[in-house]
């Protein structure tokens, strides 16, 4: 079966980013405050799977093997048939 | 003695660390390809800076997912010699072979600069030609150069001696100001469990020689080979 996945990544709670900051920073300058400001990355994938549980397990091991650095990122994985 | 230095799309440091390698230090020196793998037996393997698959996804995050580096492991785990230095050091985190991770300056650019270090263990394969303490100058050259763990990592590192470089105020003061990226500690020198292998931001190959205004990073490279020599 085939089975569109996204993969969210996000810094985990407590880390520093400064991307966000900066970003922050700028939208201020446009006249925009921001209380809160946190960047994510979202993958988005098609790929086959022998059912839904299948192709969750497949993307939480894409995220452990490479799409995630687990020293700073937490994921989620949410699939759509 | 034969040290490699392996080459990765996008590595734009390789020449110079061979360079040093052959003509400044004197050492038999490979250029390998990752493609192509170790294909022998070396005495030490350099992972040059650079810019491996344009850094895509996280630096080092791809390049420390290729076979080589999984020679690189092995060899490794023999008790072979592994230089990791700036996108060397990131794809060594990547791949698990030292502990926490260098990512995002914290304030987001690239800084290409000379800085301070002190170095804060000389037990180790890489350093036992400086004095502990020793403050040396070195260029960093890095937009992900924050190196990153936990506490329990850090704590763990201090405990073990695994700390090798702080970013430092010439006379050896650890200071904020002195933290040109951010990093936990100020650390950006790092040893592997074994103690064989390092990973440092800056760059040792873009001082060892006096033409470049600092000699400091070549007692790096001559520690290695004096190591190598002495383990016979």
């Amino acid at each position: 079966m085939d089975f569109d996945v996204e993969v969210r990544i996000t810094l985990k709670p407590g880390i520093l980013d400064p991307e966000a900051r900066a970003i922050q920073h700028a939208l201020a300058d446009l006249g925009f405050p921001t209380r809160r400001l946190s960047t994510a990355r979202i993958f988005s994938l098609s790929m086959e799977a022998q059912d839904r549980a299948g192709a969750e397990e497949k993307a939480r091991q894409m995220c452990e093997r490479l799409l995630a650095n687990p020293v700073i990122h937490r994921y989620e994985v949410e699939v759509r048939e | 003695m034969r040290f490699a230095v392996v080459r990765f799309g996008g590595s734009n440091c390789d020449l110079d660390a061979a360079h040093v390698l052959s003509h400044v230090c004197g050492v038999d020196t490979d250029l390998r390809w990752y493609k192509e793998g170790l294909g022998r037996n070396y005495d030490a393997v350099v992972i040059p800076g650079g810019f491996s698959y344009g850094d895509y996804l996280r630096a080092g995050a791809i390049a420390a997912r290729t076979p080589v580096m999984e020679e690189i492991l092995r060899h490794a785990k023999d008790g072979g010699l592994v230089l990791g230095i700036c996108n060397g050091a990131q794809i060594a985190a990547e791949s698990g072979l030292v502990s926490g991770t260098f990512t995002l300056n914290a304030y987001p650019k690239f800084i290409c600069r000379p800085v301070h270090l002190r170095v804060e263990n000389t037990a180790t394969p890489f350093t036992s030609l400086y004095r502990e303490g020793e403050v040396i100058q070195l260029p960093i050259a890095h937009k992900e150069g924050r190196y990153m763990a936990d506490a329990e990592v850090l704590s763990a590192l201090n405990r073990e001696k695994r700390v090798v470089f702080r970013f430092s105020e010439p006379d050896g003061r650890i200071t904020e100001e002195a933290n040109p990226n951010g990093s936990a500690e100020n650390i950006t020198g790092v040893l592997g469990k074994g103690g064989n292998f390092l990973a440092m931001m800056p760059h040792p190959e873009r001082a060892s020689e006096g033409v470049l205004g600092s000699e400091d990073g070549k007692k790096i490279f001559l520690s290695m080979i004096r190591y190598i020599e002495m383990m016979g």
